[in-house]
């Protein structure tokens, strides 16, 4: 019991932390790829300088990144070992496959991108960011891939007390897979978007390097603009494909308790902290849910009440992460929509540019509640159906793992206040000046 | 038959592990002691700069390849030794990030802090793998529901530990020989110098190692049914003495090859003595964790076998490139770089 607890715990900071780097490192790769194809095509200088400022802050959040992505790979066999054993067969495959085809070429090009500038050609210079760009979204699927399967395990037999690989291709294809996929890339994009948005506003609110944050602010807001219209919509289908392949974990996401037609969603809902049901319903509007889950207001949306105790996830967590996430996507769009419609005058809008600024952390919470919604509400499952998190766990010593929990916190910790403050003080300083003519 | 080659792979693949982020684990831990003032630790750290990330992508595909083609030892393999491995874990990070922070702010406290924590992160690292391959070899505590039965200190055993010196030696004087080739002046003449004096701990360590496994271990077992299993010591050994030669006749790169072969010729060693063992068990051998009873479906390893047939080639050829895009001597040119190391 307590190792279960403290493993558990100590797998929510490891992945908790590693997805403070990882959505960065996908978009902001891309970012700025855009920014070196610009100059490459066009050989003004300035899009290199951009390249090479946003690409330092690649950096610093990407080493964070790899290191703390090795402790997610160990901890299975670690903390996990029943778990591995009994899904090794396809969730460990996809993730040897994740690092043959995907780490190694972003490990590698990366150094090439940084240590290349002067040693290989500006074109092939370019194709190393495009390919650390490119390998880190691949490397991206894979893992989701190994994700959706817990969600949704498809493709399987139980064969030898475990779960065996029965088709691949239905594995790494499922439409969980790729609708997962999208939504959390899509994701990962708009925090790169607002990212680059944010810093930039900084600068432009000082009235520094004009022309160069301007540009980088509006590259990164039709980034930002598109992903994040997308995800909204895209964010519906989703919500369509957990209610049918997750139904306890869409009843929590909504606190549902009752089974019903006409299923309704309220205008002001708290669910109860312990114990079942809300404390608060006001103002329902019936038949939402339905139509949200089904697009059918006739359709039954199956209640809490309905799932044996034991069967429910934690529901005051994905209710209230569920709805972070949908609240701050929405303010996304409005945010993203408000930019693009004053692109032409930024400078002149410092409320705007003040509250880009403020807005920088806000995509982190919407990914982390994101994998919140994701991870806790599919228990007490780890693979949904087929396995408990509670039958999963290594048989270790739990003295170990209090050790190593406290270790990663204080450890973690530390590192993340060094990481983010590095990229603070190189974000604060600006690009390097202009180099002399000639 | 599929069992067998993806024991091979997975031997493999911790050879290279071993014989790329050998050489960074080693310059990292001889940080302190070869150079001497800020111009030459930035030059060590240049050494590894464009190399470290990749090489530590063949860790990561090792343990995903145990986790893929071998499950069952993974999870008894990552569970029993879980302080070593956090151990190892913890230092990989600061390691990584040591590499890439330490440079980026001037400040001597702040610098001469990562420098401190570069020599802990990969000297352990070193010294541990030796100590985990080495009761790997020996065989652990576990019965037969895969449960360990020992503690960390269970590990520190005396043919453990061996490894564990064996391993740091090896990795040291496999970094010495790399910063001999990626440096110049008195850090390279200094560089060699300790290659040279920690060649003949070296040389003893192998030695009393190879004896200490005859009878600490059953790997001999497998040797004298097949004889041809016989190259792989005898590359460790040819490679050891081969290397000293080269190092001798001023020949940097050549002797960095034969120390390779060292590394990959050790491990080798051992990876094939185990078989068809993964993970013995010493408290019961009908416990040990074989390639039949742990491994994956045939589906799995056909599938993955494909993968690594086609992406492993093609990794080979893209790191090869870089290795020789990047092999010149670090120059001051380099250290201006602004986001060099």
């Amino acid at each position: 019991m307590e190792v279960l607890i403290l493993s558990r715990l100590q797998f929510a900071a490891a992945t908790f932390f590693h997805f403070l780097f990882v959505p960065l490192t996908l978009g902001l790769s891309i970012l700025v790829a855009i920014m070196e194809t610009k100059w490459v095509r066009s050989g003004d200088e300035q899009y290199k300088r951009m390249a090479k400022f946003w690409g330092k802050l690649f950096i610093i959040n990407f080493a964070l990144g790899v290191v703390t992505g090795i402790t997610l790979e160990f901890q299975f066999g670690t903390n996990w070992s029943r778990y591995s054993a009994y899904v090794g067969d396809i969730f460990g495959s996809l993730l040897a496959i994740e690092a043959t085809l995907a780490f190694f070429l972003e490990s590698t090009f990366i150094a090439v991108w940084i240590f290349g500038w002067d040693r290989i050609s500006p074109k092939l210079h370019c194709v190393a960011i495009w390919l650390v760009a490119g390998a880190g979204t691949l490397s991206a699927y894979w893992i989701i891939a190994a994700n959706a399967w817990m969600q949704h395990p498809v493709g399987y037999v139980m064969r030898n007390g475990r779960a065996e690989l029965a088709d691949f291709f239905e594995v790494i294809t499922q439409r969980f897979a790729v609708i997962e996929f999208v939504h959390t890339v899509s994701g990962a994009y708009i925090l790169a978007g607002f990212f680059v948005m944010g810093i930039s506003a900084y600068h432009l609110l000082k009235k520094r390097e004009i022309s160069f944050f301007t540009r980088s602010f509006r590259i990164a807001l039709v980034f930002a603009l598109v992903f994040s219209l997308f995800e909204v919509v895209q964010g519906h289908f989703n919500g369509g494909e957990v209610a049918t392949a997750q139904p306890s974990k869409l009843a929590a996401m909504e606190s549902h308790w009752k089974t019903q037609k006409m299923a309704p969603m309220y205008l002001l809902q708290i669910p109860r902290l312990s114990g079942e049901g809300n404390l608060i319903e006001w103002i329902p509007i019936p038949g939402a849910l339905s139509i949200l889950a089904y697009g059918d207001p006739n359709a039954v949306v199956k209640g809490l009440s309905d799932f044996k105790p034991e069967d429910r996830p934690p529901v005051f967590i994905t209710f209230v992460a569920f709805r972070v996430m949908v609240g701050l996507g929405m303010l996304f769009v409005l945010l993203t929509v408000w930019g693009f419609l004053i692109r032409k005058k930024l400078v002149e809008n410092p409320k705007y540019l003040r509250i880009m600024l403020l807005a920088i952390p806000l995509p982190y919470i919407a990914n982390e509640a994101g994998w919140m919604v994701a991870e806790v509400g599919r228990q007490p499952w780890i693979v949904w159906g087929l396995m408990r998190t509670s039958d999963a766990v290594s048989p270790v010593d739990p003295t170990q793992v209090a050790v190593s929990l406290i270790a990663f916190v204080l450890f973690y910790g530390l590192l993340g206040v060094v990481a983010f403050w590095l990229m603070a003080r190189f974000a604060k300083k600006g690009p390097a000046p202009q180099p002399a003519q000639g | 038959m599929l069992e067998t080659i993806w024991f091979a792979l997975w031997g493999v693949l911790w050879a290279v592990y071993f014989m790329l982020d050998g050489f960074d684990l080693g310059a990292g831990a001889l940080l302190p002691f070869v150079a001497k003032n800020e111009q030459e630790k930035r030059y060590v750290y240049h050494s590894m700069g464009p190399f470290w990330d990749g090489n530590e992508v063949w860790l990561i595909t090792a343990g995903g390849v145990t986790f893929a083609a071998f499950p069952t030892a993974y999870a008894v393999m990552f569970s029993s030794l879980y302080s070593a491995l956090m151990l190892i874990l913890f230092c990989l990070i600061i390691r990584g990030v040591a590499l890439e922070y330490r440079s980026k702010v001037e400040g001597h406290g702040w610098r001469e802090g990562w420098d401190m924590l570069l020599f802990i992160s990969s000297a352990l690292p070193a010294l541990l793998f030796g100590v985990a391959f080495a009761n790997i070899f020996q065989g652990i505590p576990i019965d037969a529901q895969g449960i360990y039965r020992g503690t960390l200190f269970t590990l520190l055993n005396p043919y453990g530990l061996l490894g564990g010196l064996l391993f740091l030696c090896l990795f040291l004087y496999h970094g010495a020989l790399w910063l001999g080739i990626k440096t110049g002046g008195e850090l390279e003449q200094r560089a060699r110098r300790f290659a040279k004096v920690l060649w003949v701990p070296l040389l003893i360590l192998a030695v009393v190692f190879l004896v200490a496994t005859w009878f600490a271990t059953n790997l001999y077992q497998n040797y004298l049914t097949y004889p041809v299993l016989w190259i792989l010591p005898a590359l460790a050994v040819a490679g050891l003495l081969a290397t000293r030669l080269f190092l001798q006749q001023g020949a940097a790169w050549k002797s960095w090859f034969a120390s390779s072969a060292v590394v990959v010729g050790a491990t080798l060693f051992g990876v094939a003595g185990l078989y068809p063992n993964l993970l013995p068990s010493s408290i019961d051998p009908a416990a040990s964790l074989t390639i039949t009873n742990a491994s994956s479906s045939p589906l799995t390893l056909k599938i993955m076998l494909g993968v690594a047939l086609v992406m492993v080639p093609v990794v080979i050829a893209y790191q090869v490139w870089v290795y020789h895009i990047f092999r010149h001597e670090v120059t001051p040119e380099d250290l201006a770089y602004e986001d060099g190391y």
